[in-house]
C-alpha cells in the first residue's frame, strides 16, 4: 500500500500500480486511450498527462504520462492542474484533427471511448481547417467492420491482436500521419478473438459487422447478464435486445473467468436465437402433418401419452440445470438420461469424477493465466474452448514477468516487459494428433494418435511420481519427450495440465489426471483443467443419468412408452439408424426445444422452448462453477422455458405436489434441497427478489428511446411492459443502477462520463480485480478432501496405436466455428465456418469416399502433414452429424471407385 | 393600491386594442418557416434520403414518440422504418435540433387532426418529402468520411486523397 | 303604476336568471376584449346564442352523482345556494314601485340572512363530495365567506346609520340628495371588496382555485347541478351589483331616464367592473386574503362606523 496525493487529496493505492490506475481507482476521471487494463501501458497516446510534483514545496511540477509513471509512496500529482489540462486538451485536439465527421453513421457512437474522452478533456470545436487524411478500408470478414478514417493510432488493436492473442494477420502499416492498422490485403481476420477488437478499439475503426445489420444504439437496448452457451468455459456475457430481437453479445467482466475478452464463437453465436430455425409454435403431429395447437391442448395430450407406459426423459448438456432437473423430477432419476451417447457420456461423467477426486486444483481462467508451465494433452483447447486457449497463451508470458520483476520493471510496462522477455517464455507443451493454433507459442509439440498421447501422458506421470504406473514399450523418442515435459512441469511453480473429451479417450483424461496428481505428490500446486463438450456438460454430469445407449436398450426391450427430449438433438449423438430404431421403438415422442433439429419431423408433440437469451437458468462450466443467466427478451407467444413445460406436464399427470414451481427461484431451491452437490447454486446469483437500494436493477438505460412509438404500428395504445419472468431485473428503465451492483446482475456498463465499456473501471474494486458487488458465480466442487494415494492412479494403459491397412482412424476435429451446435445455427458463424474437409498426411487423393454408419460420404481432402500416418481429421458434427468420436473407417479414393 | 388601479386602467384600455387572434379557419394565421408543426423527413440535394438512422432524434424526444431501425445500403445508412406517433408528439422540436443531417424538420403545418388515433402514427412514407426542406444545400455525406456510391474516400469536403499504405515515402 | 305582485315576482326572478345567464356570455366576451381576442363569436350573431348553446349543453350533460358522495346533501347544496341568491333579490327595490318586498323594514338584514345561507351551499357541496379538493374548497369558502360577511355588515352600518333604516326602499330615498358613495366612500370600497369575496369571484375565488384545488367545492359537480352553482355565482354578482347600486349609488334615482333604466345602467356598469377586476387582478394567496380582511378591512370599516357616528352625532348636536 502506498499513499499518493491527487489534487491535494490522499488516496491509498496498491503496490506496483501506475498513476493512471491509481487515479482511476481513486474515482477521478482521467482520459486515456492506449492503456488497457489487460494490455498494460505503452505511453503511445500522450493523453493521460498529469502534473507530478517533487514535494510539497515544488510549485512548478512537471508533466508526466500517468500510465508510464509508477505510483510511489508520497507521490504528489495534480489531474486538474491547468497546464496538464491544457496539455490533454491539445493532445485530444490533434488526435481529432483527422477524425471524420462520422458519429451519426458510426456503430461506436454513443458508446465511444473517444467521444467520452473528448468530452472529458473539454474539446468541443475543431480549429483545424486543413484537409483530413483518409484511408481505404478492408473487408475483414463477417465479424469485424473496418473504417480506418476514424483511427487515432493508439495501437491497442495490434497490441491485442498480435501481442495478446497471437494473431499474425493484423499489423500497423506506414508511418506518421499515415498510420494504417489492417491486414496486408483484404480478407477475413484469422484470429478467433478478432471480435474483441470491437471492444478494444477506443473508437469506431473496428465495429461489429453483424450487430451493424440490426444496429441499435447502446442506450436503446435492453441488457441482461448471460452466460455463453457455446462451450464449457462459461464466459460471462451481456446480451442486448431491442424490439424482441437479440442484437449482440458483449463481454461481461468476471474477474475469475473471462475477464476482458470473449472468443468470436461466443460473441457471434447468439444468432440462433433470432434465426428462422427457432421453434415458435406448439406443434402436434396429426395424420403425419404438424398442426399448430394451443399449449393447453398439447399438455393434456401429454397426459394421455403418460398413461401409455413409462416415460423416459432425455436431458441435454446445452440445457440449463433447471430444465434437466425438471425433466429428472418428472420422469424419475432412473428414467433420466444425460442426452449423451457413449463415449461422450462416460467421458463427461469421468470428468466430473476426476474433478471431485483429483488432489489437483481446478483452475479458473484467471488461474490458468497465472500458471508458468502448461501441458496440453490430447485436446486442442483453442478449438474446443477458445477462451481457455487464450488464457494458456498468457501463461507463456509468466517467465517474462519474472524477468521484468528481476529487472525491477513494473509488469504493466508492456513494451519493455515484452521486449526484455522475448527469450523468457514459460513452457507450453502440446501433445495432440495435429497442429493447433497454439503451436506458435509452444516450446514442444508432439503429434501422435490418441492412444500414444495417453501413453505419453502416463509416461510423464511415471517420471514425475515413481508410484504411477510405468508405461511399457515406449520408443526412445517418446521417452525423451516425456522426460522434457516432466522436467518442465517439475521446474514450474504452478504447473497446469489441460485435457478434455475431444478425442473421445478416457485414457487421455486419466493420463492428465495422473500427471496432475503426480505433481501434487511431488509438492507442486498443480492445476488440472478438463474441457467438456457443452456449456452445461459438467452440470449434467454432476446430476448424473443414463446414457443414450441405455435408453436405446430400454426402448428395444419395449420399456419406453413416451420419450421426452428436452433441448437435445439426438442425431448429433446417435448414428441415423440408431435414432431411427429408437424412435421406432417408443410409442410417443415429445420434443421440447428452441431450435429445429432433424428430430422435429418425428415428434408427436413439439413444444417451443426459450433459448437462454429468453430465459433464466443456471449452467455449470467445466471448472464446476455454477453461473446464472437471465432473460433479456420476452419469450414470444407460446414459447416457454423448458422447465415450465415439464412442470405443466407434471401437473397434467397429477404430480404437481412435487413440481409446483412458479419461479426460477423455486426450481433453484428445489435443486439445492434435493441434490447435495448443487446445494450452493443459489449463491450463483442473487434471487429474483433482489433489490439494489430498494429497487430492482433496471435492464434498460435511462435514455432508452421510442417507448411510445416502438409498437405503435401495431397499436397506438401504450401497453404496460409485463414483468420479465425469472429475472430480478426490472424490464424497463424504471429501477436502480449503481456501480456496486452484483457482477451476476450487470445489465450494461455505464458510469457518468463513461458511456463505453471502459466504464468497467468504475465497477471494479480495483482495476482487474473483483466486481464491487461480487457474485462471480459459485464453485460447486472444491478441491477434493479425499487423501490421494498411489492406488488412485489409473492403470488402464492403452496399447500402442497400430495403423490398420485399408482403413484409417478418423478423429473428430473440433472447429471453433461450425462444430458447436447452437452457434452453427447463427448466420454469422455459418458464414465464417470453413467447409468440412478430411485432413490427412501425405500426398493423398483430393477426394475420398468413406462409409460411416452404413452411409457413403464423398468428402474433399486437405493435406496436413502434422498428422501421423494412419490418422485423419474430420470436423465433428458438420456433414457427418453424429460423428464425434474416433472411428475406424475404410477410405476409398474416388479414383478407386471409378 | 395605485398599482391595482393602474392595472385596472391598463386592462380597461385593452377594450380598444385590435385583436391579436384571427378567426381561424376563415383567416389563416401567418406561420414562420421555423414554426414547429408536422414533422417531415427531407432529402439531400441529390434526392437521396437525408436520414442516416443515427437515432439521435429518438434519443432527444422527451415523449419517446420516435422509433426507427437502421439499415445500410452500399455504405449509406438509412432508416428501415421510421415511425412517429403523433398522438404523443409535443412538437418541441428537439428532434430537429438533435438531427446532425438536417433530415428531420418541423414544418408550419399543424392541421393533422384525425378521428382515429391510429392514423396519427406516421410511417416513413408519410414523413418523407421529395425536397430538401429548410436547408437546400446540405448533404451529410459530403462532410463525413464514409464512402458511398458517387463519393469515394477522400472526395468529401476538406479531405485528402486516400493514403497509399504501400508507398515507401515517409 | 301598480303591477300585480305575482307578475313582479315572476318577472323579477326571470330577469335575474336572464341577467345571470347573459352575464356568463358577456363576461367571456369582455374577457376576450380585455385580452385582445374576440371571445366566443361563433354561435349566432356576435356569439349571442352562446348562452343558449351553453344552457343546452348544461341540460343535456350527464347528471352524475359520484358513488362516494353523500347523496342527499350533494343534491341539496346547489339548490340552497341558488335559492339563497334568488331570495336576496326579493327585497331589492328596482324602482319605487317594482319590488317584491322592497319596503321590508329589515330588508338589509334579510339580505344578510340569505348570504349566510349561501355559505352552507358551498360548505355542504365541499363536504358531501367526499373529495379532498372539494373539502378544501369548502373549508376555504366557509372561512372566507364568514370572515368577509363581518366586514360587509360593518361597512354597511354607516349607510344604515345615515339613512336611519334597514329598509332598502328607505335607504334609496335617503340618497335623493347625495349618493352614499360620497359620504360613505370607505364603506363603499370595503363593501365592494367584501362583496367580491362573498361571491367568491375572481380575484377572490380561492374556494375554487383551479390550479391548486381542481375546481374546489364543485369539483365533483356536473350537468345542471354544476349549472346551478354557475348561475348562482353570476346571480350573486348581479346581486352585489344591485346592492351597491341600492346602497351607494342612489338605486333607481337619476335624472331624465326612467328609474328602471337608471337602476339597470348602474347594475350593468358594476357587473362590467367586476369583470374588469377579474381580467386585471391576480388571485392573492389564501393567507393574504384572510390577513387583508382581518387586518385592514376590519379596522377600516370600524373607523368608518366611528367617523360616521361622530359626524352624525356632531350634526345632531349642531
Amino acid at each position: 500500500m502506498a499513499t499518493i496525493h491527487i489534487d491535494g487529496e490522499p488516496h491509498e493505492t496498491r503496490d506496483g500500480e501506475n498513476l493512471l490506475q491509481a487515479v482511476l481507482e481513486a474515482g477521478v476521471d482521467l482520459p486515456y486511450f492506449c492503456w488497457h487494463p489487460e494490455l498494460g501501458s505503452v505511453g503511445a497516446c500522450r493523453q493521460c498527462a498529469v502534473k507530478q510534483f517533487n514535494g510539497p514545496d515544488d510549485k512548478r511540477g512537471r508533466i508526466v504520462m500517468a500510465c508510464m509513471t509508477p505510483a510511489t509512496e508520497g507521490a504528489i500529482i495534480s489531474v486538474s492542474d491547468p497546464e496538464a489540462k491544457e496539455f490533454r486538451g491539445e493532445v485530444v485536439e490533434w488526435l481529432m484533427t483527422n477524425h471524420p465527421h462520422d458519429c451519426p453513421v458510426c456503430e461506436e457512437g454513443g458508446e465511444c471511448h473517444l467521444q467520452d474522452m473528448t468530452v472529458m478533456t473539454g474539446h468541443r470545436a475543431r480549429r483545424y481547417r486543413f484537409e483530413k487524411r483518409t484511408h481505404r478500408n478492408q473487408d475483414l470478414g463477417p465479424f469485424v467492420k473496418h473504417e480506418m478514417n476514424r483511427c487515432i493510432s493508439c495501437y491497442r488493436c495490434v497490441r491485442f491482436y498480435r501481442d495478446y492473442a497471437g494473431g499474425q494477420d493484423l499489423a500497423a502499416f506506414a508511418s506518421h500521419n499515415n498510420m494504417y492498422f489492417g491486414r496486408a490485403e483484404s480478407g477475413t481476420l484469422e484470429s478467433p478473438f478478432a471480435g474483441n477488437l470491437i471492444e478494444v478499439c477506443p473508437t469506431g475503426v473496428f465495429t461489429d459487422k453483424q450487430f451493424s445489420k440490426t444496429y441499435s444504439r447502446k442506450w436503446d437496448m435492453r441488457g441482461a447478464p448471460s452466460v455463453c452457451a457455446h462451450c464449457s468455459v462459461g464466459c460471462n456475457t451481456i446480451v442486448n435486445e431491442r424490439a424482441g430481437t437479440v442484437r449482440r453479445t458483449i463481454n461481461r467482466y468476471n474477474d475469475e473467468v473471462n475477464r476482458y475478452f470473449l472468443c468470436d464463437r461466443g460473441r457471434y453465436g447468439h444468432g440462433y436465437a433470432n434465426a428462422d430455425t427457432r421453434i415458435r409454435v406448439v406443434g402436434q403431429l396429426i395424420d403425419g402433418v404438424h398442426h399448430q395447437v394451443p399449449s393447453q391442448a398439447a399438455i393434456s395430450h401429454f397426459a394421455t401419452f403418460a398413461e401409455d407406459g413409462p416415460v423416459i426423459g432425455i436431458g441435454s448438456a446445452r440445457a440449463s440445470l433447471e430444465t434437466n432437473y425438471a425433466l429428472r423430477s418428472l420422469v424419475g432419476a432412473a428414467q433420466f438420461s444425460t442426452g449423451l451417447a457413449e463415449p461422450a457420456h462416460g467421458l463427461t461423467l469421468l470428468a466430473a469424477d476426476i474433478l471431485r477426486t483429483t488432489p489437483a486444483h481446478t483452475p479458473s481462467l484467471h488461474d490458468v493465466e497465472q500458471c508458468d508451465a502448461v501441458f496440453m494433452l490430447g485436446e486442442d483447447a483453442l478449438s474446443t474452448a477458445p477462451r481457455l486457449g487464450l488464457s494458456m497463451r498468457q501463461a507463456t508470458r509468466h517467465a517474462s514477468f519474472l524477468n521484468a520483476d528481476r529487472n525491477r520493471i513494473p509488469r504493466w510496462m508492456d513494451a519493455s516487459v515484452r521486449m526484455m522477455g522475448q527469450d523468457f517464455i514459460s513452457p507450453l507443451m502440446i501433445a495432440t494428433p495435429a497442429a493447433t493454433g497454439l503451436d506458435d507459442c509452444a516450446v514442444l509439440t508432439q503429434h501422435a494418435a490418441p492412444d500414444d498421447l495417453a501413453r505419453l501422458g502416463f509416461a510423464v506421470a511415471h517420471l514425475i511420481d515413481e508410484a504411477a504406473p510405468a508405461v511399457p514399450g515406449l520408443t526412445e523418442a517418446e521417452s525423451t519427450v516425456a522426460g522434457r515435459i516432466a522436467e518442465a512441469l517439475l521446474a514450474a511453480d504452478k504447473p497446469l495440465v489441460v485435457s478434455g473429451t475431444q478425442l473421445g479417450s478416457a485414457a487421455l483424461m486419466q493420463a492428465a489426471a495422473s500427471i496432475a496428481a503426480a505433481l501434487m505428490v511431488r509438492g507442486k500446486p498443480a492445476a488440472l483443467s478438463l474441457v467438456l463438450p457443452d456449456a452445461n456438460s459438467m452440470g449434467v454430469a454432476l446430476m448424473g443419468g443414463l446414457s443414450l445407449d441405455a435408453v436405446c436398450d430400454m426402448a428395444r426391450d419395449g420399456k419406453v412408452g413416451t420419450l421426452i427430449v428436452a433441448e437435445a438433438d439426438l442425431t448429433r449423438q446417435l448414428a441415423p439408424e440408431r435414432v431411427e430404431a429408437l424412435l421406432g421403438q417408443v410409442r410417443h415422442f415429445v420434443l421440447i426445444d428452441h431450435s429445429e433439429s432433424p428430430l422435429i419431423e418425428r415428434a408427436e408433440l413439439v413444444l417451443p422452448a426459450a433459448p437462454i437469451t429468453h430465459s433464466g437458468g443456471t449452467m455449470v462450466n467445466m471448472e464446476g462453477r455454477a453461473q446464472r443467466f437471465l432473460p433479456v427478451a420476452f419469450p414470444e407467444g407460446p414459447v416457454e422455458v423448458s422447465w415450465r413445460w415439464l412442470r405443466d406436464f407434471a401437473e397434467s399427470i397429477g404430480q404437481d405436489d412435487r413440481m409446483a414451481w412458479q419461479t426460477l427461484d423455486d426450481v433453484v431451491a428445489a435443486i439445492a434441497r434435493e441434490l447435495t452437490v448443487f446445494a450452493r447454486i443459489g449463491e450463483a446469483a442473487p434471487s429474483e427478489q433482489y433489490m439494489l437500494e430498494s429497487g430492482h436493477i433496471r435492464s434498460q438505460t435511462a435514455r432508452v428511446s421510442g417507448r411510445t412509438a416502438i409498437r405503435s404500428h401495431i397499436s397506438v395504445r401504450d401497453q404496460p411492459v409485463p414483468p420479465m419472468p425469472d429475472s430480478p431485473l426490472s424490464p424497463t428503465m424504471e429501477g436502480t443502477y449503481s456501480t456496486s451492483m452484483p457482477g451476476a446482475l450487470v445489465p450494461y456498463y455505464h458510469a457518468p462520463g463513461w458511456n463505453s465499456e471502459q466504464s468497467l473501471n468504475r465497477f471494479q474494486q480495483e482495476i482487474g480485480g473483483p466486481m464491487r458487488g461480487g457474485y462471480p458465480g459459485v464453485r460447486l466442487v472444491d478441491a477434493a478432501e479425499a487423501v490421494w494415494s498411489s492406488a488412485h492412479y489409473s492403470t488402464d494403459l492403452p496399447e500402442t496405436f497400430a495403423p490398420r491397412d485399408g482403413s484409417i482412424l478418423l478423429l473428430p476435429e473440433s472447429r471453433i466455428f461450425g462444430s458447436e451446435e447452437l452457434s452453427a445455427l447463427a448466420p454469422a458463424i455459418a458464414e465464417r465456418a470453413e467447409p468440412a474437409v478430411v485432413r490427412m498426411a501425405g500426398d493423398g487423393p483430393s477426394e475420398v469416399t468413406l462409409t460411416l454408419d452404413g452411409i457413403r460420404h464423398r468428402l474433399p481432402v486437405l493435406r496436413d502433414d502434422s498428422l501421423p500416418p494412419g490418422l485423419a481429421f474430420y470436423p465433428a458434427h458438420m456433414t457427418l452429424r453424429a460423428f464425434a468420436a474416433p472411428v475406424w473407417v475404410s477410405l476409398e479414393t474416388a479414383e478407386a471407385l471409378a | 393600491m395605485i398599482g391595482i388601479i393602474r392595472t385596472l386602467w391598463l386592462t380597461f384600455l385593452h377594450l380598444f386594442h385590435k385583436n391579436d387572434t384571427v378567426p381561424y379557419p376563415e383567416t389563416k394565421p401567418y406561420l414562420s418557416p421555423r414554426y414547429r408543426g408536422r414533422i417531415i423527413l427531407s432529402r439531400d440535394p441529390n434526392g437521396e434520403e437525408r436520414c442516416v438512422a443515427c437515432n439521435l432524434c429518438a434519443a432527444a424526444c422527451p415523449v419517446d414518440c420516435i422509433s426507427l431501425q437502421k439499415g445500410e445500403k452500399d455504405g449509406r445508412w438509412y432508416p428501415e422504418f421510421f415511425q412517429i406517433n403523433f398522438s404523443r408528439c409535443i412538437f418541441c422540436g428537439f428532434c430537429e435540433e438533435a438531427c446532425p443531417t438536417y433530415a428531420i424538420q418541423l414544418t408550419p403545418d399543424f392541421e393533422m387532426s384525425e378521428y382515429v388515433r391510429q392514423n396519427l402514427v406516421y410511417e416513413k412514407q408519410d414523413l418523407l418529402i421529395s425536397g430538401t426542406g429548410k436547408y437546400p444545400d446540405y448533404s451529410f455525406y459530403n462532410v463525413s468520411g464514409l464512402a458511398i456510391p458517387g463519393k469515394d474516400k477522400g472526395e468529401a469536403e476538406r479531405e485528402a486523397a486516400p493514403i497509399d499504405i504501400h508507398a515507401l515515402l515517409p | 303604476m301598480i303591477v300585480p305582485m305575482p307578475i313582479i315576482i315572476v318577472v323579477t326572478f326571470a330577469a335575474v336568471m336572464g341577467v345571470a345567464a347573459v352575464s356568463t356570455m358577456v363576461e367571456r366576451r369582455l374577457l376576450g376584449f380585455f385580452q385582445d381576442r374576440p371571445g366566443p363569436n361563433r354561435v349566432g350573431p356576435f356569439g349571442m346564442f352562446q348562452v343558449v348553446a351553453d344552457a343546452v349543453k348544461m341540460l343535456f350533460k350527464q347528471d352524475w352523482v359520484p358513488p362516494f358522495a353523500d347523496k342527499p346533501v350533494f343534491l341539496l347544496a346547489p339548490i340552497v345556494g341558488f335559492m339563497a341568491v334568488l331570495l336576496e333579490f326579493g327585497v331589492i327595490p328596482i324602482t319605487p314601485h317594482w319590488s317584491i318586498a322592497g319596503d321590508l323594514n329589515v330588508g338589509l338584514l334579510f339580505v344578510f340572512a340569505m348570504m349566510g345561507l349561501a355559505v352552507y351551499s358551498v360548505v355542504l357541496a365541499g363536504w358531501s363530495s367526499n373529495n379532498k379538493f372539494a373539502l378544501l374548497g369548502g373549508m376555504r369558502a366557509a372561512a372566507q365567506m364568514i370572515s368577509y360577511e363581518v366586514f360587509m355588515g360593518l361597512s354597511l352600518l354607516g349607510v344604515v346609520m345615515t339613512a336611519g333604516s334597514f329598509s332598502l326602499h328607505d335607504i334609496v330615498l335617503a340618497q335623493s340628495r347625495c349618493w352614499f358613495v360620497i359620504p360613505q366612500f370607505l364603506g363603499c370600497i370595503v363593501f365592494l371588496i367584501a362583496g367580491i369575496a362573498e361571491t367568491h369571484r375572481l380575484p377572490f375565488d380561492l374556494p375554487e382555485g383551479e390550479n391548486e384545488l381542481g375546481a374546489g367545492f364543485h369539483t365533483e359537480y356536473s350537468g345542471m347541478k354544476f349549472g346551478m352553482f354557475f348561475l348562482a355565482e353570476y346571480a350573486g354578482v348581479a346581486m352585489i351589483s344591485a346592492l351597491i347600486t341600492t346602497l351607494y349609488l342612489g338605486g333607481w334615482g337619476g335624472p331624465i331616464l326612467p328609474p328602471f333604466l337608471w337602476f339597470a345602467i348602474k347594475v350593468v356598469f358594476l357587473i362590467c367592473f367586476f369583470i374588469l377586476l377579474r381580467a386585471a387582478l391576480p388571485r392573492p394567496r389564501y393567507d393574504q386574503l384572510m390577513s387583508f380582511g382581518w387586518k385592514i378591512l376590519l379596522p377600516v370599516s370600524l373607523i368608518n362606523i366611528v367617523l360616521t357616528g361622530a359626524i352624525l352625532l356632531w350634526q345632531a348636536g349642531a
